[in-house]
């Protein structure tokens, strides 16, 4: 069986859809975290997969990005767990459902 | 006669004007002294009044050397646009015999003043007033202009008003003013139009302008028909200030002023103006005549014949001893009148000038008495008074004799037959001789009575404790006296200088015509009159005891006759009861009609303006704000509803975005 | 000397400016002292004023609104200057005429009143002279309103309202002729007036318009029920300016606006008009006379006095024959001089009877009674005002009312011989009014009267002296305008 771009999407839209669930049904905040660590490792996964299989793969263009945005989520956890620390510093919980100061 | 230099003439011309003017000016000096400088304000006073007798003198002596003398000095008072008003000051027989018959009675009244008034606490004051009277009159007989003599003469009016309302904390003095002001300005105002209409004819108001005056043959042949009615109008203002029928009716309250000041209102002031106002637009009112008679002419005769005799009819019934000779002007005032309406101008002058002096003198007589009897005014509680004041008898004697008209030594008794003789010969009608000739019985009836009432007989009530005035105050009555009797030197028919003097003609000494039939006619009736007197009034006045007689001889034989002439005809009362009531009422009714009519219109107005705008609200209200209300409360919902999904939590807004992104790709999907 | 007027114009404003920022203590100096320099301005006006010109001196144009012909015009000939003299007298008799309770908001209005009421009488540009004629209504209202007496809402209310519905009437006219004409200017427009402004309907409407925003001004029979109510509530000072010059307003208005603009129209309805004058010569003092309250009867006796400059002036107008010259100069004369006149006497008496009222508390007539034990020097005086409005010869009123009568006699000889009643009617209220006040026994609650103060007594001084000086000499007042009478009478004849 020949490994096919399907197959990686397949793959990534698999691993996107349990971030997202992770991200919406959890209630607590590092879980959420996780959950959109996952979505972001389904796009990596996307961009090295389309890279693979373009006309050009000689060009590592999709590594780069893969590498770039791979910094990024590393990035975004830290600051991520830094304002959940925060938060719980503030609110004594880390339950999303309770923090509603964004309501209008 | 005297000779006067040209120099001289020219510069009494020239300071004319100052004859009212030292006065007035001793007048506004006096009013800025304080209350307690009385001395100052006497001499000051008497001073101004002196130099006003010495420049009428002055004034006199060039009028002296050509028989109908007149020189005149006009001036511009002021240009309005490019026209001038133009006054002036004239002198000639008539100013100059006025001017000094004025200043000389009124220095007489000066001093007895001092006397009177001694006592009274605004004494200053009062002798600015007097000061002022006088400067106004002098200025009324040497106005060149008739607009003048208005500004002159409603002064004369001003400070009657003042005076006669001297005693002012008195309600019936301030009453008294407030009558005589309104009452000489109702026929101001009719002398006021005669003015305006003589100005708007002849185009000037200057008597005399050498050739161009009203009063010269140019200016008049201007006035053509309208000169009936001018001259009339003039005659109303002169009804006013001199008391004729039918605006006599201030005259007699103007008693309610100091003594002193009836003297000045009735002798040489106020009411003379009058007399002396018909006598100076005299060509007016002779203009067109035929046989000495004209339309406004014969107005003035029977105005003068009615006033004559009933003020002499009322004055018979008089209790007061001011007020019966406040009547007795009046009668004379008609008599003088009838004169110059017959035609009679120099005898009419004659009388007023003589009148002036025993008119004074029996005012002021009259008021040594009142003084001497402590205020009181009534005859009737008098009585006797000839022991104990003995020079105010003799002098008011006189002064009663030259009122009556007793013939021969008296001065009023030269004038009188003067003035008989030309009525005797008015073309017209006989009557108003007779019936002056029955003012002549009349007038010595009532004088009769009231001496008889003050000096004879025994004394009543408060007469016993009487005294004789002082000294300041029987001088003048002195000089008065003498004037009186005296006067008659340049009166008589023998000599009649003063005549000649007036009319400007030449004069001779003839003894022959000292005997005239006048003479006789009058002796028979002033002997009637003050026999029928002392028959009358024998018991009344001569009767003892403390009371006075309670019933008047005439009201035991006729009370209501008696009543009648008492109340003095009911005249005040008409008036009370038609004019003034009625323009009470149409002032009451103009106030109502400004309060609730045209008012009344304007609220209306409003009201419209005030529905309209009830209106317009409404339609505001339940129309257009109703929508705008609807709508944002539409909006409100919507709002609220909105805010719903605003829930604040995380993960509700991820799934939003989660459900927004699958239904993108659905719709990518579908529209690919 | 050009920049003169508007000094004179803007001086006040300044000066209403000056006084809001200064401390609340000493505004009432800082009032005076702007006063004192209009004053001296309009002195300095009259100084080099050419008695012997005819037209418009010390004329100032600018452009100021270009798109409807409105330019920034002022000047002034003998009418003008003689106004704005009265008004430096009157205003700054009007501050001294007592305490009022105002503060700086009262001397700013007042300020800006005078300033208004200076632009008034020097433009001679519709929009500029209506702009200024408004801007005198605003103060003139604030001044009832706010620091008036008992009914001053009502009152205030009336005054605005009535003011405010004739001056629109006014301006509606002035628009019409606008369009037809094409021009504010006022010379232009008189000029233009001699063979008839505007024709047929328009006219009528136009001359209505103007007619009734100028006759509530004056105020003349019928349009006058506003003045006693005005008049009676207003502060002492604001009586006097507001008969003082506000009343003159109107006056002027007539003779600058509506008899050289439709001389046809006023020769069509002339009798009717004359028939007005007459009722407020006769009706007035007849109401006057039913008064009780001293301010009130004083108001009334204004409209009589305003009254015969407009017998005057309806007279020499309406005219059916074309009238000699001296009647026409002197009905003029008498109406310049009866202006002048009127505003200081009438002043005066309210001045007086602000005095009254200060003392005694009330200033009903019989409220008072005796005075003159008490207070010779007050009533003294009083009595030269009083005098002085009934026309007494020997001071001002009497000139102004002889020429008046003397014109207008020559004209219409009927209606000014019923006006004679109305000098009868009001010295009969004069006379009245000094016998209860000034006579009989001294009256409860006049015991303690202090007599005329000596700040009372120097305000009184000038103005009383000025009334002698018109009455005995009056030809240095007849300097300021004979020329402007003799112009006037060639545009009306």
């Amino acid at each position: 069986m020949t490994t096919t771009l399907q197959a990686f999407l397949i793959v990534s839209a698999g691993l996107f859809s349990i971030g997202l669930l992770a991200a919406l049904s959890r209630r607590h905040a590092i879980f959420i975290l996780i959950g959109i660590e996952l979505m972001l490792a389904a796009a990596n996964l996307n961009f090295i997969a389309f890279w693979r299989f373009a006309p050009q793969p000689h060009q590592p263009t999709g590594v780069m990005f893969a590498i770039f945005s791979i910094a990024i989520s590393a990035a975004e956890a830290a600051i991520g767990l830094a304002m959940v620390i925060a938060v719980y510093r503030h609110y004594h919980t880390t339950n999303v459902d309770q923090f509603d100061q964004l309501k209008g | 006669m005297l000779s006067v230099s040209k120099g001289m003439s020219r510069w009494v011309m020239h300071y004319l004007c100052l004859i009212p003017a030292v006065p007035f000016a001793a007048s506004l000096i006096i009013l800025s002294l304080p209350n307690a400088r009385r001395g100052s304000a006497a001499a000051l006073a008497v001073t101004g009044q002196v130099a006003a007798l010495a420049l009428s003198v002055l004034a006199f002596l060039p009028t002296l050397q050509t028989n109908g003398f007149r020189a005149v000095q006009n001036f511009t008072w002021f240009a309005f646009g490019d026209n001038a008003l133009r006054i002036g000051f004239v002198l000639d027989p008539l100013a100059a015999a006025m001017a000094l018959m004025i200043s000389l009675v009124g220095l007489c009244i000066f001093v007895f003043s001092i006397g009177y008034m001694a006592e009274d606490k605004n004494f200053v004051r009062f002798f600015a007033y007097l000061s002022f009277f006088s400067g106004a009159m002098l200025g009324v007989v040497i106005a060149n202009s008739l607009l003048l003599l208005f500004i002159f003469w409603e002064l004369v009016g001003l400070a009657s008003y003042l005076l006669i309302g001297f005693w002012i904390e008195r309600p019936s003095a301030a009453a008294a003013a407030k009558k005589a002001f309104i009452t000489t300005r109702i026929g101001d105002m009719g002398f006021f139009l005669g003015i305006l209409w003589l100005y708007n004819r002849s185009g000037t108001l200057l008597f005399y302008d050498s050739g161009k005056g009203c009063l010269e043959s140019a200016g008049l042949a201007m006035l053509g028909a309208s000169a009936t009615f001018i001259a009339l109008l003039i005659f109303f203002g002169a009804v006013g200030k001199s008391g004729q029928f039918p605006l006599h009716v201030w005259l007699p309250d103007a008693m309610e002023g100091p003594t002193p000041v009836s003297a000045l209102i009735h002798a040489a002031t106020m009411v003379a103006a009058g007399v002396f106002l018909l006598a100076r637009v005299y060509p007016l009112f002779s203009l067109g005549a035929v046989n000495g008679v004209t339309s406004s002419l014969t107005v003035v005769v029977w105005i003068g014949v009615t006033t004559a005799l009933m003020a002499a009819l009322i004055a018979i019934a008089q209790a007061d001893i001011k007020r019966i000779l406040a009547y007795s002007t009046v009668s004379q005032l008609g008599l003088m009148m009838v004169s110059l309406g017959v035609g009679g101008v120099a005898a009419g002058i004659m009388h007023l000038l003589a009148h002036g002096f025993f008119k004074a003198l029996l005012f002021l007589g009259s008021g040594s008495v009142i003084h001497g009897c402590h205020g009181e005014q009534d005859i009737r509680n008098m009585g006797g008074l000839r022991r104990f004041m003995p020079v105010t008898f003799v002098t008011y004697a006189i002064g009663m004799m030259a009122l009556s008209g007793f013939p021969l030594l008296f001065s009023g008794g030269w004038t009188k037959e003067e003035i008989l003789h030309d009525i005797g010969h008015w073309p017209p009608s006989r009557a108003p001789y007779y019936l002056m000739l029955a003012g002549v019985v009349l007038t010595a009836l009532y004088m009769t009575r009231q001496i008889i009432y003050v000096f004879l007989g025994k004394p009543r009530a408060v007469a016993e404790h009487a005294h004789e005035s002082a000294r300041v105050m029987t001088m003048p009555l002195i000089v008065l006296a003498l004037g009186a009797i005296l006067l008659s030197v340049v009166l008589t028919p023998a000599w009649p200088w003063l005549y000649a003097y007036l009319s400007g003609e030449s004069v001779h000494f003839e003894i022959a015509r000292l005997i005239q039939p006048m003479l006789f006619v009058s002796l028979v009736l002033v002997s009637a009159g003050i026999g029928v007197g002392f028959w009358m009034y024998r018991k009344a006045g001569m009767q003892d005891g403390d009371r006075p007689s309670e019933i008047d001889p005439l009201e035991y034989a006729q009370p209501a006759l008696f009543r009648f002439l008492a109340n003095k005809m009911w005249v005040d009362e008409l008036y009370a009861h038609t004019v003034i009531a009625f323009s009470w009422m149409a002032a009451r009714l103009s106030d109502w009609l400004d309060r609730y009519f045209w008012d009344g219109l304007v609220r209306g107005f409003g009201a419209i303006g005030q529905l309209f705008a009830t209106f317009t609200t409404g339609v505001d209200e339940r129309g257009i704000n109703a929508g705008a209300d609807e709508t944002t409360v539409a909006a409100r919902g919507l709002g609220r509803l909105m805010s719903a999904a605003h829930s604040g939590q995380i993960q509700v807004y991820l799934g939003v975005i989660a459900i927004g992104m699958l239904a993108l790709l659905l719709l990518y999907a579908w529209l690919a | 000397m050009v920049g003169m007027i508007t000094a004179i114009i803007f001086i006040p404003l300044l000066g209403a400016l000056a006084v809001w920022v200064w401390p609340q203590r000493n505004c009432r100096v800082i009032a005076l002292i702007f006063n004192a320099i209009s004053a001296a301005c309009a002195m300095g006006l009259w100084r080099e004023f050419d008695a012997t010109g005819t037209g418009m001196q010390f004329v100032e144009r600018h452009a100021w609104i270009p798109a409807i012909n409105a330019e920034y015009l002022v000047g002034v000939d003998g009418l003008s200057l003689l106004l704005v003299l009265l008004t430096s007298l009157i205003v700054p008799f009007a501050f001294v005429a007592g305490p009022t309770p105002g503060g700086r908001g009262f001397d700013a209005t007042m300020l800006v009143m005078q300033s208004a009421l200076y632009g008034t009488f020097t433009a001679q540009n519709f929009v500029l002279w209506f702009l200024f004629y408004e801007m005198s209504l605003i103060p003139a209202f604030l001044l009832i309103k706010i620091w008036g007496g008992e009914n001053r809402d009502r009152a205030a209310t009336k005054f605005f309202l009535y003011t405010f519905l004739g001056s629109v009437a006014m301006l509606l006219s002035f628009l019409g002729i606008y369009f037809a004409k094409g021009t504010f200017d006022f010379s232009a427009l008189a000029s233009l007036g001699k063979n008839g402004l505007l024709t047929g309907k328009l006219a009528w409407f136009a001359f209505a318009g103007i007619f009734i925003g100028l006759a509530v001004k004056v105020p003349l029979f019928p349009f006058h029920t506003w003045l006693p109510d005005a008049y009676q509530t207003a502060p002492t000072g604001v009586s006097m300016i507001l008969t003082g010059v506000l009343s003159k307003m109107g006056v002027y208005g007539f003779v600058r606006l509506l008899l050289p603009l439709f001389p046809n129209e006023i020769k069509i309805i002339g009798p009717w008009l004359l028939v007005l004058a007459v009722c407020s010569i006769v009706f007035a003092p007849l109401a006057a006379w039913a008064q009780r309250d001293l301010k009130r009867m004083v108001a009334y006796l204004s409209i009589n006095h305003l009254g015969y400059c407009m017998l005057a002036l309806f007279a020499v107008a309406a005219s059916p024959t074309v009238t000699a010259n001296i009647d026409t100069h002197a009905a003029l004369s008498g109406v310049f001089m009866q202006i002048f006149n009127h505003g200081i006497t009438a002043a005066a008496l309210f001045y007086f009877v602000g005095l009254l009222e200060q003392r005694r508390g009330v200033r009903g007539i019989r409220d008072f009674g005796g005075l003159m034990q008490r207070t010779p020097l007050l009533c003294g005086w009083m009595s030269v005002a009083i005098f002085s409005s009934l026309g007494l010869p020997g001071l001002n009123g009497f000139i102004g009312e002889f020429l008046i009568f003397k014109g207008a006699f020559a004209i219409t000889a009927l209606f000014t011989s019923i006006a004679v009643i109305g000098l009868l009617v009001t010295a009969i209220v004069f006379v009245r009014t000094m016998q209860s006040l000034f006579s009989g026994p001294l009256a409860e609650g006049c015991s303690a009267f202090p007599d005329l103060l000596r700040r009372e007594k120097l305000v009184l001084v000038p103005v009383t002296l000025l009334m002698f000086a018109i009455g005995i000499a009056p030809q240095f007042m007849f300097n300021i305008f004979n020329m402007t009478v003799v112009h006037m009478t060639r545009l009306f004849g």
